[in-house]
């Protein structure tokens, strides 16, 4: 995919994939820096301005979540076709997280126990969701590493505010991102 | 089922009273409740508890840990198919189709009359008279299709696995107390080991030297333990005299388990004496009273033999009370047999093992020297290695000196399989070259070796100069050969099985590491890696080799790692080109989306098929 380079701010690009939004309200966590973050960047496609599309090359791309349907994995592959550098922000985009629990029980068993034959389970025409407007389910949630190549790592259920903000000004500056002990500490 | 009539707990009654209900003897109970019961039931396990006072989750440990206790019902009869490289080499994936399809069922699994039970098993010590298998204990041979099936009619008919030996093979395999179809395949008998030896001499010599006097000969020789590392012989002797304890124990490691490895098979079938008088030597030395020889499970057909050897020791002053008239020399020795497990042959996963435990390494320190075998200070030699030690205080320090290279002094008892004409055990110096091993055991085709099993170094045709020795090309006794038809990742790809396989499980690195590992080769081997995920696999491979705990995982990134040195281009082969602005090549969506199309009962239209190539 080529994009024509843009002159003009740094330009980042965020999106959540199997998440909970967790690591975006971190990311918001920045309280009035977040004035100061409008300053330097401009924010591309994201939830945080609703811009739903690419329309250019961007520098940064932040990635919650990992891939647990047919739907993440495509925008994950926007997102690294687009992205000059891509982060993979918080536990579940570097490992799979809390999502991918279900990653030892084969997917049929799953939607047995959610659709079927759970105990609070009202479904008298014993359907599984089927509309093609769902996405359809990947085997197991896959961190996003093993989808496609990530830059940087930045761990932690959600990374602190503070460690988004360091390792975002490195990254505007052009640096790789090294966060002192105490940010990367979760006890 | 054998014992059915028998309730469950006056069977384990029986069983532990006659292991005097003591816990350190769990894997004889175990295996004595098995052969009653036919297998481990809950129940049993908890009444083994309660009888030798062993917590619960000690004796489950022990019955999930060893391969040949089963927690679950299994036939009356266990077919057992080697699963090593080399048979799979010599058509063992054919006898096993047979094997199916004879029985009705698959793998691990049971037929419905509770006659059978079909398993894998790892590398037997039969890789020079492969495929071969293990049917309850009785080792069968050179197996074929037809051979296969031809067997297990005859089971159903008769039922005796013993009956299917109608040929029994050369040496002690034809002894009455063996009876075994093994065939010994000595090809070049050496002057150190397979020499002739005459009991009792060993011992009279070393009884006219001190004890102190015995380690310094042994030193002189500068023997190095055959069975992989390489330790000095004579400094882990002196180190266990020297070490603060009322008793100690000397243990000899017939736990022969290094895929490839039969060297030791041979000298217990044939010169078991000089082992046990080499184990005597060391007792003395050392000053050690209790001795142990931990045999293999796999090996169980030569117990009966080893166990008349040592009765016979007795009988002529060679173990118990003032052996050879000497006041206060008392020593004796048990042999303790095993029960499948890969692991045992570290030497502190065996101790563990001795003492009725799982057989997982333990830390170091201590060393086994300072506190091994029930905190005893211990000696763990291999069967060669005791070998060695009795004909050093035999012959002399310096004749022994003689032969081999100045780091590697001795003979060497090689055991080569694979593609060549000639398999089986080589006696000869250390310093001997590849080349000339190979060409003694005609093989004329050769594409990779595998020098010392799966935890040693794969090689190519370019090492074939080089020196089997400590110093340049170690092994403890396996020589795989494979010819040029054979795929290199095909080898690296079993190996890295294996050892997912064995790994214990103590330890993250080797746990974990491994499956990692063996992915990554899978995923190489079927095109989607690239030059990345090899470097990746490299780093991993060095993070296993360090932060493991034992020498399984410190050794087993060695096919990745010896094989990528030795066949770089045949790696480069399967890379694809990685690109950086896409989904990786290791990721397959549609692989990804099979299940979920399948209950949709619709396709993906993001990722369509037959748009694999599209992306």
């Amino acid at each position: 995919m080529s994009d024509t380079p843009r002159a003009g701010k740094p330009r980042i690009a965020t999106c959540s994939l199997a998440g909970c939004f967790g690591c975006h309200m971190s990311l918001l966590d920045i309280d009035e820096r977040i004035f100061e973050l409008a300053e330097l960047v401009e924010f591309d496609r994201s939830p945080i301005d609703d811009k739903k599309k690419f329309d250019g090359r961007v520098e940064i791309g932040l990635i919650e979540g990992g891939c647990c349907n047919e739907e993440n994995v495509a925008t994950l592959r926007e997102f690294r076709r687009h992205c000059d550098v891509l982060v993979a922000l918080g536990d579940c985009a570097t490992m799979g997280g809390a999502p991918a629990l279900r990653n030892d029980i084969p997917l049929a068993e799953c939607l047995r126990e959610a659709y079927l034959e759970g105990p609070t389970v009202h479904n008298p025409e014993r359907r599984l969701p089927a509309d093609p407007e769902l996405p359809l389910l990947l085997d197991r949630v896959y961190p996003i590493q093993e989808v496609v190549p990530v830059d940087v790592f930045l761990p932690g259920c959600p990374p602190s505010a503070e460690a988004i903000w360091q390792a975002l000004v490195a990254l505007i500056e052009g640096r790789a991102p090294e966060l002192p002990y105490e940010l990367l500490k979760y006890d | 089922m054998p014992g059915n009539d028998r309730s469950v707990d006056t069977v384990v009654r029986e069983v532990c009273a006659a292991c005097g209900r003591d816990p350190t003897r769990m894997l004889d109970i175990v295996r004595g409740v098995q052969r009653r019961l036919g297998w481990v039931p809950e129940e049993a396990v908890d009444r083994i508890a309660a009888e030798t006072g062993a917590p619960r989750a000690e004796v489950a440990g022990v019955v999930s840990f060893y391969a040949f206790f089963a927690d679950r019902p299994q036939g009356r009869i266990v077919i057992r198919l080697c699963e090593d490289v080399i048979d799979k080499l010599h058509g063992a994936e054919r006898v096993a189709e047979a094997l199916v399809e004879e029985l009705g069922v698959g793998f691990d699994e049971t037929t419905p009359d509770g006659l059978f039970t079909l398993a894998w098993t790892p590398c037997i010590g039969m890789s020079d008279q492969a495929p071969a298998a293990l049917v309850d204990d009785v080792v069968i041979t050179r197996l074929s299709r037809d051979r296969a099936r031809q067997m297990v009619r005859e089971l159903r008919g008769h039922g005796d696995p013993h009956r299917l030996v109608r040929t029994w093979g050369d040496g002690n395999n034809a002894h009455p107390l063996v009876r075994a179809m093994v065939e010994n395949n000595i090809r070049h008998a050496g002057p150190v080991v397979l020499d002739g030896f005459e009991r009792g001499r060993a011992l009279e010599h070393a009884l006219r030297m001190s004890p102190i006097e015995v380690i310094r000969e042994i030193k002189i020789a500068r023997l190095r333990g055959r069975g992989g590392a390489g330790f000095p012989t004579g400094m882990k002797w002196e180190f266990t005299r020297a070490a603060p304890g009322e008793r100690k124990v000397v243990i000899c490691n017939a736990d022969e388990g290094e895929p490839g490895t039969f060297k030791d098979r041979v000298i217990l079938t044939e010169r078991a004496d000089l082992m046990l008088e080499g184990l005597t030597v060391a007792a003395y030395a050392i000053g050690a009273d209790e001795g142990i020889v931990y045999l293999r499970g796999e090996y169980a057909y030569l117990l009966a033999l080893l166990e008349d050897a040592i009765e016979r020791r007795r009988r002529d002053g060679l173990l118990g009370r003032r052996i050879l008239g000497r006041d206060g020399f008392d020593f004796d020795i048990r042999v303790q047999l095993g029960a499948g497990a890969y692991m045992c042959g570290e030497e502190t996963g065996l101790i563990a093992s001795c003492e009725g435990r799982r057989g997982d390494a333990k830390n170091r320190p201590p060393f086994p020297a300072q506190q091994g075998y029930l905190g005893r200070p211990t000696s763990v030699n291999n069967v060669e290695t005791l070998c060695c030690a009795a004909r050093i205080v035999e012959r002399g320090a310096g004749w022994f000196a003689g032969f081999g290279t100045k780091d590697s002094t001795g003979t060497k008892l090689f055991s080569v399989s694979g593609d060549c004409r000639r398999p089986g055990v080589y006696e000869l110096p250390f310093g001997t070259t590849l080349g000339e091993l190979l060409e003694r055991a005609g093989a004329d085709d050769i594409g990779a070796v595998q020098v010392g099993g799966p935890s040693g170094r794969m090689v190519g045709r370019d090492a074939l100069e080089r020196r089997l020795s400590f110093e340049d090309l170690p092994t403890g006794g396996s020589v795989m050969v494979f010819d040029t038809s054979r795929d290199p990742l095909w080898i690296v790809d079993e190996f890295m099985r294996f050892f997912v396989e064995e790994s214990c499980g103590f330890c993250t690195p080797c746990r974990v590491g491994n499956v990692v590992m063996h992915d990554a080769v899978r995923k190489v081997r079927a095109g989607q890696a690239s030059a990345a995920d090899v470097e990746r696999l490299r780093a991993l491979a060095g993070t296993v080799r360090t932060a493991s705990r034992c020498g399984l995982g410190q050794t087993s990134p060695n096919p990745v790692l010896s094989s990528l040195d030795a066949f770089p281009e045949r790696w480069r082969r399967e890379l694809r080109p990685a690109r950086r602005d896409d989904l990786l090549p290791t990721f397959d969506p549609r692989a990804a989306l099979r299940a979920a199309e399948l209950l949709a009962g619709r396709s993906s239209t993001v990722f369509p098929p037959g748009e694999e190539d599209a992306r």
